[in-house]
């Protein structure tokens, strides 16, 4: 469309969207650079009362340290404030989300895709309910049972609490992806005599991969973003990152232990960043696949 | 598919569900209609040369047992949601008859805790949602403009605001707002107040807020339009074109209306995913000046001594709400799917 199109466009108008466009990607990229850049930097420089333009400068930071970048945020976040704790705990929970809520979900996508009976009608809309569901109204109804049975505060419990809050999206998005795998394909293999957990196996099982990759994607953002389950059901020596960042801000208001939290959160988007570079395709496929098709 | 095949599939997937959504609304229900039990006091009498003293003592035991005996506490009915702190309803009869006029009245109702809570939540998704979308139907047309090669980059870029953990995107944004930051400061020279913080407002507080919102929300939509205008019909835009439509009206009536249902899905994703925010008012430190529904029951929970049943009451008050903002959505769907069956 674009490329006939494209050449009516007049100048002052190609001029408008250009213009427009650059603006929007300044607002969206510069927060980000601007951050990494300061992170390097003294609080006294990021945080400047005297003049902007310290912060790229960095006047205090070559006063203080004697070079004009600083790594004593990341020391001080992963060394000294055992931030890399954090971030083995967020591996052992994203890893393990990711695994089971794909298990769990590809056999239900499957089974909601291939059913065709009335009920599957009322699963899917029970679970888009359950996805609109605030995450905190849940958390409130796991506290006192979970205190009572000494469930609260171990990896385990949030790992499968989130993979739990995890499946409705899994379900629908696996559900319309496996609609579009053709049913003669399986169902040839059940007249083959394969029994139907056989045709899933052997048959569907290595034609799903794209389909559950991108799922995949969308449940590592949600374990690797999720705040209010991780914050509330875990206790500080199983923190995983993003509640230990908030917990930086609330304790310490000391010189210097800002710039803990500023090192801290470069260190949970980079991997955010190799994400979206490596997976950017799947990931707008991902998006707009319940949307597109209605 | 036999229903005991589907049944053996759906089940660990099910299980989960039952086990940590369905279940949990049921304790928040009868979280909600339970009080903690009130400490037990024992008079005591202690008589010394001097002669006879009474003092009251918490008996820590007969407390304990207490609650050993019925952990969800006493029963009170309603009494936890028509307090103070939800929905009020004594204290709006007083305000009802005190008030001077409709404007006090409702500014009066704002500080309740509840309804003032509400009225961001319902505020801010009001205004995040239509704000999102058309700045995100903006930056596709715009993306949708320039040569095929630039877009990649250009799609990188703006997915990163949707990308990033709410919380850290948000602290990002609050780093530079802060009256020390880059734009605080550009924001003190512009309005020439060199006193002025985001931080201490309640009006820039909100907008700030929502500014979060429609910077992390748009790029949601930016690539549902984006993948949408990839599908526009070719020829339907070729002869409006000889037929003389200019570029707005092929714009108003080809492109708009081909967009239109995915506009229905946008508005659907965005309003559940609006209803629940939260995290940036914990980035922004801004729970003295707006409070979401979330935020309310997550300040509940994090109290000293935690409140969970004040918490729980908020919990099935908010998940009311979702449900009043999903039946239009399931009533719909209901019949387009019977459309299809039959």
């Amino acid at each position: 469309m674009t490329s006939s199109v494209a050449g009516h466009r007049s100048l002052p108008l190609q001029a408008l969207l250009a213009g427009f466009l650059i603006l929007w990607i300044v607002v969206a990229a510069f927060p980000f650079f601007w951050t990494l850049w300061g992170s390097f930097k003294v609080e006294g420089d990021f945080f400047s009362r005297a003049d902007w333009a310290n912060a790229l400068t960095g006047p205090m930071t070559r006063a203080e340290t004697g070079g004009a970048f600083t790594g004593q945020g990341y020391y001080g976040a992963w060394i000294t404030n055992e931030f890399w704790r954090a971030g083995l705990n967020t591996l052992i929970v994203v890893v393990s989300v990711v695994t089971i809520s794909l298990a769990f979900g590809t056999l239900g996508g499957y089974a909601l895709a291939r059913s065709g009976h009335r009920y599957v009608f009322w699963i899917l809309m029970i679970a888009l309910v359950f996805r609109a569901m605030p995450h905190l109204t849940l958390v409130s109804g796991y506290l006192l049972p979970f205190f009572q049975w000494n469930l609260w505060g171990h990896l385990p419990t949030a790992i499968i609490v989130l993979v739990a809050i995890n499946q409705p999206f899994t379900l629908w998005m696996l559900t319309s992806f496996f609609q579009n795998i053709p049913k003669d394909l399986d169902e040839s293999a059940m007249v083959d005599g394969c029994s139907r957990f056989q045709a899933f196996r052997l048959v569907i099982i290595p034609v799903m991969w794209p389909g559950v990759i991108t799922t995949g994607l969308f449940s590592f953002l949600l374990a690797y973003n999720d705040f209010a389950v991780t914050a509330m059901l875990l206790d500080q020596q199983n923190q995983t990152m993003i509640p230990r960042i908030a917990s930086f801000l609330g304790t310490t208001q000391t010189k210097g232990n800002v710039m803990f939290a500023v090192s801290a959160v470069v260190s949970a988007t980079a991997p955010l960043f190799l994400l979206v570079m490596v997976f950017q395709r799947q990931i707008v496929s991902g998006l707009t696949a319940g949307a597109v098709k209605g | 598919m036999k229903h005991k095949t589907f049944l053996w599939f759906i089940l660990p997937s099910a299980v989960a569900m039952l086990l940590f959504i369905a279940l949990p609304v049921v304790s928040v229900l009868l979280q909600s209609v339970f009080a903690p039990h009130e400490q037990v006091i024992r008079e005591v009498e202690k008589c010394d040369v001097f002669g006879c003293k009474k003092s009251t003592t918490v008996d820590v035991e007969a407390t304990a047992a207490l609650s050993e005996g019925a952990p969800l506490g006493r029963f009170v009915g309603t009494a936890i949601y028509t307090d103070r702190n939800h929905l009020a309803l004594s204290e709006i009869g007083a305000i009802w008859s005190s008030s001077k006029g409709p404007g006090d009245f409702l500014d009066q109702i704002f500080n309740l805790p509840f309804y003032g809570a509400l009225a961001f939540t319902l505020t801010y998704t009001a205004l995040v949602t239509p704000f999102a979308i058309l700045l995100g139907f903006c930056i596709a047309l715009a993306v949708n403009a320039i040569p095929r090669l630039l877009r990649g980059p250009a799609i990188f870029f703006s997915l990163l605001p949707m990308i990033v953990t709410p919380l850290v995107g948000a602290l990002i944004l609050f780093w530079m707002v802060d009256a020390r930051g880059i734009l605080g400061v550009a924001l003190q020279s512009l309005a020439g107040d060199p006193d002025l913080s985001v931080k201490a407002s309640t009006p820039l507080m909100w907008a700030m807020l929502i500014v979060y919102g429609v910077w992390s929300s748009c790029p949601f939509a930016f690539v549902v339009y984006y993948a949408g205008l990839q599908t526009v019909p070719q020829d339907t835009l070729e002869s409006a074109m000889i037929d003389g439509a200019t570029r707005w009206q092929r714009l108003r009536y080809v492109i708009i209306p081909h967009l239109l249902p995915l506009t229905t899905f946008l508005v659907l994703i965005k309003i559940m995913d609006n209803f629940r925010v939260f995290e940036p008012i914990v980035s922004f430190n801004g729970g003295a000046h707006a409070q979401s529904l979330s935020y309310f029951i997550y300040a509940d929970l994090t109290a000293t001594n935690k409140l969970l049943s004040s918490a729980a009451a908020t919990s099935v008050l908010t998940i009311l709400g979702v449900i009043v903002l999903l039946s239009p959505v399931i009533v719909r769907t209901r019949r387009s799917f019977a459309r299809a069956a039959s």
